[in-house]
């Protein structure tokens, strides 16, 4: 049953072969099992997640279910969530217990799901490789000397891991595609605006999106149902339609035009990632897809263009934890300056610092029009170039990260390393495209590979039609590590 | 040496919405501490601004009123600087593309017109406000007014003394009620200035260093803090000194300036656009129908009372110094429109001395304009004199069970004397007994002839028509038939 997809384990609770409280303690009870060697979950609180399955089961009963009625889904810690602790993966949160509901929480209440925990992240989803939380690094489920990718390392380990069946996490430069590939699970990172932000915590308000993490296209399209929906309160959310995710999945692919970028099988791949794309590529084509070689020529820039924006705005967004209201603050201070010092300096992480630093100098007077004007021109360039590829295509493919997962503490100290983890990712967030990672292979010791899928803005369903697919020609999506 | 006067008024204009420009907590004046700080005003994590449409509204047509430049789209930036009172660490302010630029308002002063122009006029929230009181050696905090909306209206330094900065924030402060964009409550702080003031030697053409004076919350602090401070600067300069660029404080109690904060310590604001809110577009159809919103402006309204009314600018500027009062005069007006002058006469005469002894508005007046015409025609038909209708209005002020103005005529016994026979017996009688004045009058006198009059209105207890005595008593005179 840990290996069922969302489907089947809404047929058993539908069938009432099993109960959404029965269903809730098995994957808490893995939980348990689990999480003290892989450190997936910052919060579980076992009593809050019965009494909704507790809900869940009456919604059932009553015939009133959804397809996720009833079913645990791991929250990432960046939602706010009414009575959970909400930390961010900051000691700075260490104590906020938030009063409200994020719109995407408010969402999966609405239909029924199960709340199975709060999951660990890079602080403030500052990180590729969840080393950055204050709860300690995640481990990769595949190998524990691995890092999971981050931030929304602890969604995909648990996801990986079958400590939950579904998880949300958010994306801002890759958050969601880079662990999903290095967990060996599939995520995606909808249309800028599709999701609503309202009540996720703020990290680069211009590129984040929340988003699902699964073991298939197929839950990742159910749970888009879920998650996807104009909310008033969040200015940049869109007023579409509302649309079934999974109406395309099984779209044969004969006529598909797959575009891969030169630049990124040019250099900086790994051979054992090169290896396992290449095969999935191969097997595209089986399915009746060509592949045509397009140019993004301004994709180089994009992680110098994402580490000036993305801190620029990180540095403003996260001034409102200054210990005044909420949250920590230093025990001893002499006046209101040392409050504001000692505060910030205890209770944010040194990858947090660093981000504040860089943005707060690229806001600076007289470096703004170098660094953040600039920027901004360049990413409506990374912009023009996608838009261009697509009128020779109809989604984009390449890898997800330019290695498998790499060992904990390996590039921890080196930050410009780290950052390049995003080569592939941070495009498609700067243009605010849809781009998901599925499961395609291992590569070196035995570590998964993902592959990275651009879609045009709003093709989240043909996206999925793409990974449902090749997901349905081949197994590696439901591979399990040994744990 | 000969000093030039430099002004330039930054006035802080709170906008008239029910709730707050970013959330939707209420903005009404006086509520117990932190009553109406929602969690959007707390600045929680995850909480997002949505923009206020009222809040537009009103500055679109404050733009429209002075014949400013809309722009669309206009920006909101994010002004960051940390204080207590700052929940975000940030202002949501404008800073490229204001929402108003340019424009012009006319003023008077000391009988001079005079063209001020405006810089511009943006949109911004209000922060609350630290309580450094009643807390035991800690400070508190009230959110209350964090995130009211304000309009920022900067001036142009086009003002050359304190009585023209004055005679600026009155009209400033008369129009924005006018068009009913702030309630000008300057007790509450609905409406503040900050005076921008340098000096030159008269004839240069350079600015002098300027010195900012913050929160000047009443026109005669605006007028004395300015001439303390033009003083002080011109002490300076004579001393052979130099004027330090410094934001000061006005203190009313001591009647003295002092610094705030000098250039040296001022925040780098670290402006750029805010990326949760998004551009915001004004076509020309919300400009049109905001403009059928705004009345008849005050100095369309002057210009109209001259021609039409044939009314002295001085009494026209009287007559539109509010909406009501105009209002007022124009009700009256309509009902006597041969009489507009006398109408005028009687508002700024009569009625504002009884108004601004009772301290009431107009709007409050016990004597409606319909009374105010009926008491008029009385005095235009003959049946009373001026002085009687004083009477009589006196009465219709402080009786309200006794409006009948007729009865009240009566009553008092103050009905005319019109009768010839009536009158040229008394004139009669006069004379007889003033041989002295007649041969005065006779010899050139002209006051003789004022005493005379003045003698048979004694004698008929005021009640003649003093224009009928007058003209009885002259051809009497000039016939021979007296003395």
């Amino acid at each position: 049953m840990l290996n069922d997809s969302l489907k089947q384990l809404s047929q058993r609770l539908e069938n009432k072969e099993i109960s959404s409280v029965e269903l809730t303690k098995e994957f808490l009870s893995r939980i348990n099992k689990l999480n003290s060697q892989l450190n997936a979950f910052i919060t579980v609180d076992e009593e809050r997640s019965l009494e909704q399955a507790r809900v869940a089961d009456q919604k059932i009963t009553a015939g009133t279910a959804t397809p996720l009625t009833g079913i645990p889904v791991a929250q990432k810690d960046i939602f706010c969530t009414e009575g959970w602790l909400t930390t961010c993966g900051s000691k700075m949160l260490s104590n906020f217990v938030s009063p409200y509901d994020a719109g995407v929480i408010e969402r999966f209440k609405a239909v029924g799901a199960v709340n199975i925990g709060k999951t660990n992240m890079d602080e403030f989803a500052m990180g590729s490789s969840n080393e950055t939380s204050f709860y300690g690094p995640v481990k990769n489920p595949w190998d524990s000397h691995a890092v999971p990718g981050g931030s929304s390392g602890g969604s995909a380990c648990a996801v990986a891991a079958r400590m939950a069946p579904v998880a949300t996490g958010t994306d801002t430069g890759g958050s969601i595609r880079q662990p999903a590939a290095l967990c060996g699970i599939s995520g995606i990172k909808p249309t800028y605006g599709t999701v609503s932000r309202y009540g996720m915590i703020a990290f680069a308000s211009s590129l984040d999106q929340g988003g699902p993490m699964a073991k298939s296209a197929e839950d990742l399209a159910l749970m888009l149902n879920v998650m996807v929906g104009f909310d008033a309160r969040d200015s940049t959310s869109l007023q579409c339609e509302a649309e079934d995710y999974a109406r395309d999945l099984e779209t044969p692919l004969s006529g598909l035009r797959i575009g891969l970028p030169k630049e990124y099988f040019a250099e900086g791949m790994n051979g054992d990632v090169e290896r396992a794309v290449d095969k999935a590529l191969e097997e595209y084509r089986k399915l009746g897809a060509e592949t045509i070689e397009v140019s993004l020529p301004n994709s180089p820039l994009s992680i110098p263009v994402y580490y000036v924006l993305a801190p620029a705005e990180a540095s403003s967004n996260l001034s409102r934890f200054d210990g005044v209201r909420y949250g920590y603050r230093a025990e001893s201070y002499r006046n209101l300056e040392e409050m504001y010092r000692k505060t910030r300096a205890e209770g944010f992480g040194a990858e947090v610092k660093r981000r504040i630093l860089i943005g707060t100098y690229v806001l600076s007077h007289g470096y703004y029009d170098a660094y953040y004007l600039q920027a901004q021109k360049v990413r409506r360039l990374i912009a023009q170039d996608f838009k261009q590829a697509f009128t020779q295509c109809d989604v984009i493919m390449g890898p997800t990260a330019p290695t498998v997962a790499f060992d904990i503490g390996e590039k921890s100290s080196d930050p410009v390393q780290m950052y390049l983890s995003d080569i592939y990712t941070s495009a498609a967030s700067l243009a605010g495209l849809p781009g998901m990672s599925i499961p395609v292979g291992f590569g070196e010791k035995s570590r998964p590979v993902g592959l990275h899928i651009i879609g045009n803005y709003f093709s989240e369903s043909l996206m999925l039609n793409v990974a449902h697919q090749y997901q349905q020609a081949t197994d590696w999506h439901q591979k399990m590590p040994n744990l | 040496m000969q000093w030039e006067v430099v002004i330039g008024l930054e006035v802080h204009a709170q906008l008239s919405t029910q709730s707050k420009i970013f959330s939707g907590a209420s903005t009404a004046y006086g509520a117990k501490a932190n009553a109406q700080a929602s969690i959007v005003d707390l600045a929680l994590p995850g909480v997002l601004p949505v923009l206020n449409r009222g809040a537009v509204e009103r500055a679109i047509k404050f733009g429209l009123a002075i014949g400013a430049k809309i722009n669309s789209p206009s920006i909101f930036a994010r002004k960051n600087y940390f204080y207590p009172d700052l929940p975000k660490g940030y202002q949501i302010s404008q800073y490229e593309l204001p929402i108003v630029e340019g424009g012009d308002i006319q003023i008077q002063s000391e009988g001079v017109d005079k063209n001020i122009r405006l810089t511009r006029a943006h949109l911004e929230e209000d922060a609350g406000k630290s309580l450094h009181e009643d807390f035991h050696g800690m400070s508190g905090i009230d959110l209350n007014r964090a995130g009211t909306p304000l309009l920022e209206i900067v001036s142009e330094p086009d003002l050359r003394s304190s009585t023209e900065a004055v005679a600026y924030a009155k009209t400033l402060h008369a129009l924005v009620r006018w068009i009913g964009i702030c309630d000008g409550n300057m007790q509450e702080g609905s409406f503040r200035c900050d005076a921008n003031v340098s000096i030159r030697p008269s004839g240069s053409e350079t600015l002098g260093t300027r010195c900012e004076i913050k929160n000047l919350n009443s026109f005669r602090f605006l007028e004395k803090a300015i001439d303390f401070e033009i003083e002080r600067q011109i002490d300076i300069l004579e001393d052979g000194g130099v004027i330090r660029q410094e934001t000061r404080l006005y203190d009313a109690d001591k009647h003295e300036t002092r610094v705030m904060r000098s250039k040296e310590d001022a925040n780098d604001y670290r402006y750029f656009p805010d990326p949760d809110l998004l551009p915001v577009e004004i076509d020309s159809a919300w400009m049109t129908q905001l403009k059928k919103t705004l009345p008849e402006l005050p100095h369309v309204k002057r210009e109209r009372y001259a021609a039409e009314f044939g009314l002295s600018a001085y009494d026209a500027s009287i007559l539109t110094g509010s909406r009501e009062i105009a209002d007022y005069f124009e009700a009256t007006v309509k009902l006597l429109p041969a009489h507009a002058k006398q109408c005028a006469n009687w508002i700024m005469g009569e009625i504002s001395a009884r108004l601004n002894k009772a301290d009431m508005a107009i709007t409050s007046c016990p004597v409606t304009p319909e009374k105010l015409v009926e008491l008029l025609a009385k005095i235009n038909d003959g049946t009373i004199s001026s002085k009687a209708a004083k009477v009589v209005f006196d009465s219709l002020w402080s009786d309200e069970m006794e409006q009948n103005i007729d009865a009240i005529i009566d009553g008092k016994g103050l009905k005319q004397i019109s009768d010839d026979g009536a009158i040229e017996q008394q004139i009669d009688a006069v004379l007889a007994e003033n041989q002295q004045l007649i041969t005065d009058y006779r010899n050139g006198k002209e006051k003789a002839f004022n005493a005379l009059v003045g003698r048979v209105m004694k004698a008929t207890q005021g009640k003649a028509n003093p224009a009928q005595v007058s003209a009885m008593l002259k051809k009497k005179l000039s016939s021979g038939t007296a003395g």
